[in-house]
């Protein structure tokens, strides 16, 4: 069933009649939005005048006022003019029987969102009320939409700013104990320092490889050269870049292919950002003289591409968690890899552009299997 | 008691365990580390530290607690000083120091990063307490 939102009307009119009119009309009121599809309904007030009015609106804003311009006492544009010193988040409909173009001006100027010349019949009272809550509900649905981007973005940058600390700190740590020799008349200590420092620099650098990979993806500015290209190749290139660091731990790199060659419309360029991350994950998370395999399925429609790995494996858990922006799974068994928790981020991001998707299947210290599959048009 | 003091260092970032290692060791310390809880408590199945350093968080976020008070229950007289990147990463602050509130099982809490000076200050200061 729908969700029902209850949105609150005042009507604002020194005519007990009119009032009455209104409410009546508006009893069985109810509306879907268009996106969200809940389903609207009003709770009706009134008061008599502008006065009564304003001492209602310091109790609670209703979200759409029904306001006549006309009344003993001050006027409606009087109100409206309050309204807007007081910054209330609502609608306001203007009715009045002297429908001049001075008032108007006036009240769209006050920031009038309706007009509605008396006398009105239910239905028009309706139309304008059914115009009113739907522009409020999405603007205060695009409002939302603005304060959870500001707050994502907000968040991103924060655990950036510590991923790029903790390096930072280490190297420091390093650089001070070269500074002041500590240590150093040990040779192997030595190389020790220097070494994790240029691990933990490579380390800062592929993050920032990352993010720019990442920041040109969602900005979609870098232009896409499309062509035909075969996947097979990317694939090799991939496994040659990674060949260094899986050998230096025995692990094997092997590339299975249902055909000859894999064909589909594509970026290169992206292609091979798919096969970087997968076939460097399924070595890092490797275990020491562990093994690789490339498989490539080519099919009418798609691509599917699966990396399998001999390595430590995840608990459904940690897959669960695993595909948020800078999500490192911390265990005893990651606690020396290092990473920038984006790979899978720009992979997934990646694989959208192929209107494909990225899939884990893993088990604890057996290995995971993760799979891109690439739509062909 | 032997007049070289024993120093267990458990940090689940491989750096601050190496940093801190060569640290100690420079000034004549016996150090041993522990990447983590489990492998700390191993260690002390079998060692009886005189100074302990462990970080707050490590596998679990209180991983770091759970450890000094068992350190302390064991080794009354073991000297725990508790280091923590909580500030950096949650905006909790930490008394620093002694804790007054006694809920932390450590005589001193320092913020990382840490500076080997300030563990030493810390150090000293505990002894002449």
């Amino acid at each position: 069933m729908a969700e029902e939102k209850r949105l609150s009307l005042l009507i604002v009119d020194d005519e007990e009649g009119m009032r009455m009119g209104v409410k009546r009309s508006l009893r069985h009121f109810s509306m879907e939005t268009k996106d969200t599809g809940e389903l609207v309904k009003l709770d009706v007030s009134e008061a008599a005048s502008g006065e009564e009015a304003i001492l209602l609106m310091k109790e609670s804003s209703p979200d759409i006022v029904l306001l006549d311009n006309k009344m003993g006492g001050i006027s409606g544009i009087d109100v409206l003019h309050w309204i807007n010193e007081n910054e209330l988040d609502l609608m306001a409909i203007m009715i009045t029987a002297y429908a001049s173009i001075e008032t108007a001006i006036a009240a769209t100027k006050q920031g009038a969102y309706d007009f509605l010349p008396k006398p009105f019949t239910p239905a028009e009272l309706k139309v304008s009320v059914r115009q009113a809550a739907a522009h409020l509900v999405a603007l205060r649905q695009a409002r939302e939409l603005e304060r959870e981007k500001r707050r994502v973005r907000f968040q991103f940058i924060s655990v950036l700013a510590h991923e790029l600390k903790a390096p930072l700190g280490a190297i420091e740590g390093y650089l001070y104990l070269l500074r002041d020799g500590i240590g150093m008349d040990d040779p192997d200590v030595h190389d020790r320092v220097v070494q994790r420092s240029l691990i933990r620099l490579g380390g800062m650098r592929k993050l920032i490889y990352d993010l720019l990979d990442l920041t040109r993806l969602e900005s979609g500015q870098k232009k896409r050269e499309l062509s035909d290209i075969d996947v097979l190749e990317c694939a090799r290139n991939s496994m040659e870049t990674m060949k260094p660091d899986a050998d230096r731990r025995g692990i094997t790199i092997s590339l299975e292919s249902s055909s000859e060659k894999a064909v589909i419309t594509a970026d290169s360029g992206e292609i091979e950002i798919i096969f970087n991350n997968l076939i460097s994950n399924a070595v890092k998370y490797n275990r020491d003289n562990g093994s690789v395999a490339v498989n490539v399925l080519d099919m009418p429609d798609q691509i599917r591409i699966a990396v399998t790995d001999t390595g430590i494996g995840m608990s459904e858990e940690e897959v669960e968690k695993l595909f948020g922006e800078f999500v490192r799974i911390r265990n005893a068994k990651t606690r020396n890899i290092l990473g920038s928790g984006l790979g899978l981020s720009i992979m997934r991001k990646t694989a959208s552009l192929y209107s494909g998707e990225v899939t884990v299947d893993s088990t604890p210290d057996a290995g995971s299997t993760f799979t891109v599959t690439l739509k062909k048009c | 008691m032997t007049d070289v003091k024993r120093v267990l260092v458990v940090d689940d970032d491989p750096d601050f365990l190496s940093q801190t290692e060569i640290m100690f060791s420079s000034r004549g310390y016996e150090v041993v580390t522990a990447p983590g809880r489990r492998e700390a408590e191993e260690i002390f199945d079998s060692y009886t530290p005189d100074i302990a350093v462990i970080d707050l968080m490590m596998e679990n976020d209180d991983d770091g607690f759970v450890l000094a008070y068992r350190l302390k229950k064991k080794f009354p007289d073991c000297t725990v000083i508790m280091v923590t990147n909580v500030t950096g990463e949650t905006g909790i602050e930490f008394p620093g120091g002694n804790d007054s509130s006694g809920w932390i099982n450590a005589d001193a809490i320092l913020s990382k990063p840490v500076r080997f000076e300030q563990i030493e200050e810390e150090l000293k200061k505990i002894e002449s307490r």
